[in-house]
């Protein structure tokens, strides 16, 4: 089944090209192609993932083109870190498929959705076996498209509208990083391959500085794709599409891509110098914290999830930064499942009362039961409580974290070590804050008194379509993490040892097992569950009140996102108006000027040659013409019609000849 | 050798000349046709002569001879015929009176 991965890529795209050419006859019924090519993907990869298991592996490469003497091929690899993540993704996205039928259930663009949502899951199986940073960078780039679609899906509204372009070009400019970065990396080594320009930049083809920066492009496009700070403003925004869409592109798939991509790249930051990593390190951890801080203010369920997501990517960010590509994908995978499961659970509430506010809910829990449990398993993932999937992953994300500073000290970078530290803090008070905001969420949606009663009285549980997905998504989410226990394996656990092993060619550290972590994971966690309930289950109103207002400069400060957004319409924006306004200016009175000039001269050109053409040209023509007919005139006399003229003038002529023979002589 | 090879060049040349001159002033189509015949009976004539003087042990002059009489023939008869269906159907064999093509 394994030489058939392709296949797992291409049928989404076959169901893509169906919905869009089926469109018109078959209407929303077009939704079924996605959800049959899904599934049919789904069970497709589960098989390969049970062959790779059982230690097959592939690789298959096609020369693309050849330049002179150099061919460059492409091709597709199934390793275990893309098997699983083929089976995850596929997963999680035939579960949004099937949930879409219910939650989009009577909008009016039903096959366009479904089209997008295929073309989407496309591009990231694609993306995840490509073997090459070219198949990478087209499934990337058509991720970003998709994600662009799938967030203006209402673009009538203002909304939607402008999140849309604020993802695609905030996204964009890491795009333009990774692709230097590529092109900079095939200047120097003439190669695609992830593990080939790692080994080339080991034999020294590559100068240092170069690799430096290269490896920091290619983390620019992880930056913009998964957004990390400082380009992370698009996520929450994104909230404007459709839940499930963000579901699977803005929380379990796309924005992975780019933790995936650093992974995939590992070979060559782990041999670029070792301040690479460490950046990739520093922007992980400070972006954790810093969103984790912004989610715990927000009133919007759903950007209390955007921001939950940006920061549980810092996280993964902050483990492939310290080296662990056993943590980092780890909690890639996990992650997909719960913040999936957990955006379905959202979206099914806002299905419910129409309304994404949470202080507009309270009390839903006798209305939605399952609903309710589903969010309950994936908030305990999230918040890392043992034995729930983000548990284990957030305990190895931690753990990288705290060998960073040897590491650093190890690589000669022991100046910086307290950077380490500073970054294990952040990874921890990152967790604590998780469990903080999640419990808040958890209490205001589910627990107290329903607070609008017109919005509760109309709540309902969601149809079976709806549910049904839930309930499969929660059991990978409550599960997946025993996939890390210490259990199973030879590395310390059974994930370490499926990675780790491929994780080690490619230059990854193996965290060394230190005993406080895991202890401090989850006192942290804990507390941060303690606090949430105290403010919220059993403090009032007043009493949480009286807390923003003494800290009112801090909550005004989260409330604001750190004024990000400002400082980006302040500056980014506001210079790139003016300049195109500068730019505008020049156009007008430069440019146009210059072309008006040219258009005059064009003219005059034109008529001085047209009077050319006049006069000389069409003069030459006819005065061959006139030539000609008098010649003719001329010589019409001697065509007598008399047979015997010719003869006669042949006669002659023959003589004539005969003369000229004897007097020339032969 | 019994006769100089001037005799019968000469005389080709006076049949040629009396052919020649008969096409040339002749308005009558069948007289033009017998001058064209004499014409090349000249030329057969000129054909055998050196054929006989410059190659005396083979016979291709005389061969190309037989050729040249041969097309001759078939071309009086063609040539008759047309001045037969002319003179039969406009009563003319004058050539100076067949202007039927001319623009």
């Amino acid at each position: 089944m394994i030489q058939f991965t392709w296949l797992v890529a291409v049928l989404p795209i076959i169901s893509y090209l169906l919905i869009v050419a089926l469109e018109r006859r078959l209407g929303d019924k077009t939704a079924y192609f996605g959800i049959a090519a899904l599934l049919a993907a789904f069970v497709l990869s589960a098989g390969i993932f049970v062959e790779v298991l059982n230690g097959a592996t592939y690789h298959k490469e096609f020369t693309w083109v050849i330049s002179g003497t150099r061919a460059i091929p492409l091709g597709i690899q199934l390793d275990h870190l893309s098997a699983t993540l083929l089976a995850a993704v596929t997963l999680v996205s035939s579960m949004i498929h099937i949930y879409s039928l219910g939650y989009m259930h009577g909008d009016k663009r039903i096959p366009r959705y479904y089209a997008v949502l295929s073309l989407f899951t496309a591009g990231m199986l694609g993306l995840v076996i490509a073997d090459n940073y070219f198949i990478l960078l087209v499934s990337w780039e058509i991720m970003g498209l998709c994600s662009y679609l799938l967030i203006g899906h209402w673009y009538e509204q203002k909304g939607p509208q402008e999140a849309s372009m604020k993802a695609f070009l905030t996204t964009r400019i890491g795009d333009v990083a990774l692709m230097v970065g590529i092109w900079l990396f095939f200047a120097y080594t003439g190669s695609l391959k992830f593990g080939e320009i790692g080994e080339m930049i080991k034999a020294g083809h590559v100068p240092a500085t170069a690799a430096l920066v290269g490896s920091l492009l290619i983390f620019g496009g992880a930056v913009g794709k998964s957004a990390q700070f400082p380009l992370h403003v698009w996520l929450p925004d994104a909230m404007a599409g459709p839940t499930p869409a963000s579901a699977l592109i803005h929380a379990a798939t796309m924005v992975a891509a780019g933790v995936y991509l650093v992974a995939r790249s590992f070979p060559i930051f782990s041999a670029a110098p070792p301040q690479a990593l460490l950046v990739v390190a520093i922007i992980g951890g400070f972006t954790s914290i810093f969103a984790a801080s912004i989610a715990t203010v927000m009133t919007d369920i759903k950007k209390v999830l955007a921001y939950s997501t940006v920061s549980q990517l810092g996280y993964m960010v902050l483990a492939l930064g310290a080296g662990s590509v056993v943590a980092g994908t780890f909690h890639l995978t996990t992650h997909a499942f719960f913040k999936a499961l957990l955006f379905l659970v959202s979206g099914s509430v806002i299905h419910a009362v129409h309304s994404q506010e949470m202080h507009e809910m309270g009390g839903l829990r006798k209305k939605m039961p399952i609903t309710f449990w589903a969010w309950t398993i994936g908030t305990l993932a999230l918040a890392g409580v043992p034995p729930f999937a983000g548990f284990f992953s957030k305990d190895e994300v931690l753990l990288a974290a705290a060998n960073l500073p040897a590491r650093l000290t190890e690589q000669g970078l022991g100046h910086l070590a307290w950077i380490g530290n500073l970054v294990f803090f952040f990874g921890l008070a990152t967790a604590f804050l998780t469990a903080y905001y999640m419990t808040r969420a958890t209490i205001l949606t589910f627990f107290g008194q329903p607070r609008d009663h017109h919005k509760y009285d109309h709540a309902h549980e969601s149809p079976g379509v709806m549910a049904w997905p839930l309930i499969v998504l929660s059991v990978p989410a409550a599960l997946v993490g025993f996939a890390g226990t210490t259990w199973f394996g030879e590395h310390g656990n059974w994930w370490a040892s499926f990675i780790g092993e491929q994780a080690l060619e490619w230059g990854a550290a193996e965290p060394h097992h230190i005993g406080w972590v895991m202890p401090l994971a989850i006192a942290s966690a804990l507390l941060g569950i303690l606090v949430g309930y105290l403010l919220y289950g059993v403090a009032g109103v007043k009493t949480r009140q009286n807390a923003i207002t003494a800290l009112r400069p801090l909550y005004t400060l989260l409330k604001n996102k750190y004024y990000v957004d400002e400082l980006y319409m302040g500056t980014v924006v506001a210079a790139t108006l003016a300049f195109s306004r500068v730019v505008g200016w020049v156009d007008q009175n430069v440019v146009d000027r210059i072309v008006n000039w040219v258009g005059a001269a064009g003219e005059w050109f034109a008529d001085v040659a047209g009077a050319t053409d006049r006069y000389v040209v069409d003069g030459a023509v006819n005065g061959t013409a006139a030539a000609a007919m008098s010649a003719g005139k001329g010589l019409r006399r001697l065509q007598t019609g008399y047979v015997q003229s010719y003869m006669l003038t042949m006669a002659a002529m023959v003589v004539v000849g005969i003369i000229l023979f004897q007097v020339i002589g032969g | 050798m019994a006769i100089p090879i001037l005799y019968p060049l000469t005389l080709g040349a006076f049949l040629f000349g009396v052919g020649l001159y008969g096409a040339l002033t002749k308005t009558n189509a069948i007289r033009i046709l017998m001058s064209v015949e004499l014409m090349l009976n000249a030329v057969n004539i000129n054909l055998v002569t050196f054929s006989r003087y410059i190659t005396p042990n083979n016979y291709r002059g005389q061969i190309l001879t037989v050729f040249v009489m041969t097309v001759a023939a078939a071309e009086a008869a063609v040539g008759l015929a047309i001045i037969l269906v002319l003179g039969r159907n406009r009563n003319v064999v004058d050539i100076d009176k067949i202007t039927l093509l001319k623009g």
